[in-house]
């Protein structure tokens, strides 16, 4: 008996639709991207029920670490003509009488949040790699002695003074080092400021939930 | 014309067309590398950015002026310790003053406050309210600007000290101003902790020993 032999046939899959909704993902996926910058050390913020988003530029953030250490940022402006980092950087090393490359400037831009003091800082931007740089991440001095962290928030102020300041702390950060950061910040007339925080819910006693 | 002829004797004989092949390209790498792309950018996104909690602390008084006088039956104190605990009076500091106990569970300082400042809360949640169910129709700039109008008009609500005792973190004190926020407190204010207000926490976690002091 002679069987009928039916041609086996692999299916074609037509993977047009596919295709074209994977691009269209990717190009709303890099459009949307927000590249996260290298940041000097993980900051677990604490929960606030605040719904008020961050600021997009013209932000400084004071950064406290977990372990009490504190960290500056401030970003470059709306757009890179307003080279506000290359400011006060270069503002930060002429009085401290440190003269910067404009490759160093260059790498400066480039970076995000930073702690460490001044001196150290031609050695941090000429360090190799990032691994060099975060072993020097020793934080910013704040000690009335030697208060780093006034000089670069005068800075930022003198160079514009709408700067937006925000405070991003570490849950964990002892409270006294907070105190003095937010006191430093009054000292340069910074009395309006905004606590970065994650969002969660808000919950009521139930005598007080109006329906 | 040759060309002509030619084709006529093509039709002479039925089609024979050459096969047409629809040149099929093997999408399987671009599709690959398309997938690897999205997974990528979908990764690195950033999707909620970070919230922010605004906060104005008074101007540092310039010459030796007198701090503003408080209503005494309005201050009501909120100390901070260590463990997530939060003491609290109402009125002045003074030695052997009792202090009541809370922590930052919604049963606790929030009922406290909320009790307090029923008034202006209920208020704005009435406000809140009529504008979700569409009773009132405002902008967001002019809901805040009526938010600010109810809180200067505040005559009877509480005014918050917040002091912050050894060993409080940072969470502690953003929970705190937290609870100001969802409470609608009108008046308040980050100051530091007197002498007289240590002696008080002492006596009261000397008489029932903290986690700490167990341990």
């Amino acid at each position: 008996m002679g069987k009928i032999k039916i041609a086996v046939k692999t299916p074609r899959i037509d993977m047009t639709p596919m295709v074209d909704l994977f691009f269209l993902l990717l190009v709303f996926f890099i459009l949307t991207a927000t590249f996260r910058p290298e940041e000097a050390a993980p900051i677990k913020t604490p929960m606030s029920t605040s719904q008020t988003p961050i600021p997009d530029s013209h932000l400084v953030t004071v950064m406290i670490s977990k372990d009490d250490k504190v960290f500056f940022n401030v970003d470059n402006g709306t757009d890179s003509t307003e080279h506000i980092r290359a400011n006060v950087l270069q503002a930060m090393g002429s009085n401290y009488k440190i003269k910067f490359t404009p490759k160093e400037i260059k790498k400066f831009v480039g970076l995000a949040s930073f702690g460490l003091p001044i001196t150290k800082f031609k050695d941090f931007l000429n360090a190799p790699d990032q691994k060099t740089r975060e072993a020097m991440q020793v934080g910013i001095p704040i000690d009335s002695l030697d208060n780093q962290l006034t000089m670069w928030i005068r800075f930022a102020r003198t160079y514009n003074n709408d700067m937006v300041f925000a405070l991003k702390g570490d849950g964990d950060a002892n409270y006294p080092v907070v105190k003095k950061v937010i006191a430093i910040l009054g000292d340069n007339n910074v009395y309006k400021f905004n606590l970065t925080t994650d969002l969660k819910a808000v919950e009521l006693p139930s005598e007080f939930i109006i329906k | 014309m040759a060309e002509i002829v030619q084709e006529e004797g093509h039709k002479g004989k039925g089609k024979r067309k050459a096969k047409k092949h629809g040149t099929h390209i093997d999408m399987t790498p671009m599709v690959d590398l398309a997938c690897l792309l999205l997974t990528f950018f979908m990764l690195t996104t950033a999707f909620n950015k970070p919230k922010v909690m605004e906060i104005i602390l008074p101007e540092k008084p310039k010459d030796n002026t007198p701090p503003p006088e408080l209503d005494k039956n309005r201050a009501l104190n909120i100390i901070l310790v260590d463990n997530n605990k939060i003491l609290w009076y109402v009125g002045m500091a003074e030695p052997g003053k009792a202090l009541a106990e809370a922590d930052y569970s919604k049963e606790g300082i929030r009922k406290v406050l909320l009790q307090r400042n029923k008034e202006l809360f209920s208020s704005i949640s009435k406000m809140k309210k009529d504008l979700i169910v569409g009773k009132l129709k405002l902008s967001t700039d002019s809901v805040e600007g009526r938010m600010k109008r109810f809180y200067k008009a505040d005559k009877s609500g509480p005014i918050v000290l917040i002091k912050a005792a050894d060993g409080v973190k940072y969470r502690n004190v953003v929970d705190i101003i937290d609870e100001m926020a969802i409470t609608n407190i009108a008046r308040y204010s980050l100051v530091d902790i007197n002498p007289v207000e240590k002696m008080m926490v002492q006596n009261h976690l000397g008489s029932k020993p903290s986690v700490t002091a167990i341990k």
